[in-house]
């Protein structure tokens, strides 16, 4: 054991992932899905592009499903496996994919909480079995090629060697 | 967890300042938040109490920028540091790539920051992580004030090595950052391995982006 599993997400993972959020998307009627990952980092998006700071929103996301997991244990609940934050013009279903992942819908009044619900769920099965599989490929061994270290070091002393 | 995106072409690698309460750790973020250019940073992320506690993290993105065709960048995050809030900072640790104890130096802090570390190191562990196997290192905060610990003790509480099993590792290993200074060395037979330290007045921003820096290389250099 060692630190935490290095793994990739590769262009064909992206292109089915992205085949399966738009399909969703146009069935739900809503405006905008995420995929982020549970340690707040952006996997894929698809609809209207977001206006806010995808990359905060990612990290308060994860935040805000680890925060319910325990609180779901504490009820003596496995999980919350879906959350729903509801706002006068804008809402956000949040639901687990694969244990590792969370697919976030953004929708507005042009669709229901019901329909989201409906729809969302061969969605959330076919992406458990696709994050399955990717996770099941085996990262352990994903690297950088090589040179990467040397070029990456000098940019982190071009960026922090002044301050 | 570093997350290597082959479809956006982007990495991530996610970097946590742990450490006992009021040691110092937002401080590092907002230094870094202020002076590193506006093109490589994004939000400053607080969850904070009215009394500007953390309650449950902070969070700045910092962008590397591209290298060979991926677009490199760093999730900061620090975790609360008062004693009741490990709930909160059990998860902050989840996906870590590289840890900064920040520890702080005042001699009446020495029971805070032992706490601290064995909870970072109790934390990790729940995880299945093994801090020392993984990119790890310490900064002392609060050099200047007149109540600091001298650094030999800071040493020997927080930092005193851990025995080398791996044989291929066995071997005398200077400090980069400290001429002579060892890493890895040989005490009455036995080889030990420390962390790399820094000493810091974050306020300042003394010792900020040393500490930066060398935890930087050490996430990346992981990766390869």
């Amino acid at each position: 054991m060692s630190g935490a599993t290095t793994w990739s997400l590769g262009e064909g993972d992206a292109r089915r992932i992205n085949a399966l959020l738009t399909g969703f998307l146009q069935e739900a009627g809503a405006r905008t899905t995420l995929l982020i990952d549970r340690n707040g980092q952006m996997l894929a998006a698809a609809g209207e592009p977001p206006v806010f700071d995808q990359v905060a929103f990612a990290s308060l996301t994860a935040a805000d499903f680890s925060a319910n997991d325990q609180l779901a244990r504490m009820l003596g609940e496995a999980e919350f496996g879906a959350l729903f934050h509801q706002g006068e013009r804008e809402s956000l279903y949040l639901a687990d994919v694969a244990r590792r992942v969370i697919l976030v819908v953004l929708f507005d009044n042009r669709t229901t909480l019901g329909l989201v619900k409906l729809r969302v769920k061969r969605t959330l099965q076919e992406l458990n079995l696709l994050f399955l599989e990717l996770f099941a490929r085996g990262n352990r061994d994903v690297r950088v090629e090589a040179g990467f270290v040397g070029e990456a070091e000098d940019e982190i002393d071009r960026l922090f060697g002044t301050l | 967890m570093s997350l290597i995106n082959y479809a956006s072409r982007e990495i991530n690698c996610k970097l946590v300042y742990y450490g006992p309460g009021l040691g110092g750790k937002t401080t590092n973020l907002e230094y870094i938040y202020e002076k590193v250019a506006p093109t490589a940073k994004g939000k400053l992320i607080s969850l904070a109490t009215e009394t500007e506690r953390t309650l449950f993290f902070d969070f700045l993105p910092v962008d590397l920028g591209t290298i060979r065709g991926f677009k490199t960048r760093f999730h900061l995050y620090t975790v609360p540091g008062q004693v009741y809030y490990n709930a909160s900072r059990r998860l902050i640790l989840k996906g870590v790539d590289g840890v900064i104890f920040v520890a702080d130096s005042q001699i009446e802090r020495t029971e805070a920051n032992l706490e601290s570390m064995q909870n970072l190191y109790d934390n990790m562990v729940q995880h299945g992580y093994d801090l020392t196997r993984m990119p790890f290192v310490i900064q002392y905060n609060k050099r200047d004030l007149p109540n600091a610990a001298p650094i030999a003790e800071l040493q020997e509480a927080l930092n005193p090595g851990w025995p080398v099993e791996d044989p291929a590792r066995q071997r005398a290993t200077l400090d980069p950052d400290r001429p002579g200074e060892y890493l890895v060395r040989q005490v009455d037979g036995t080889w030990v391995e420390r962390v790399a330290y820094f000493e810091a007045v974050a306020v300042q921003g003394v010792g900020v982006f040393d500490t930066l820096r060398a935890i930087s290389k050490r996430v990346l250099k992981a990766l390869g």
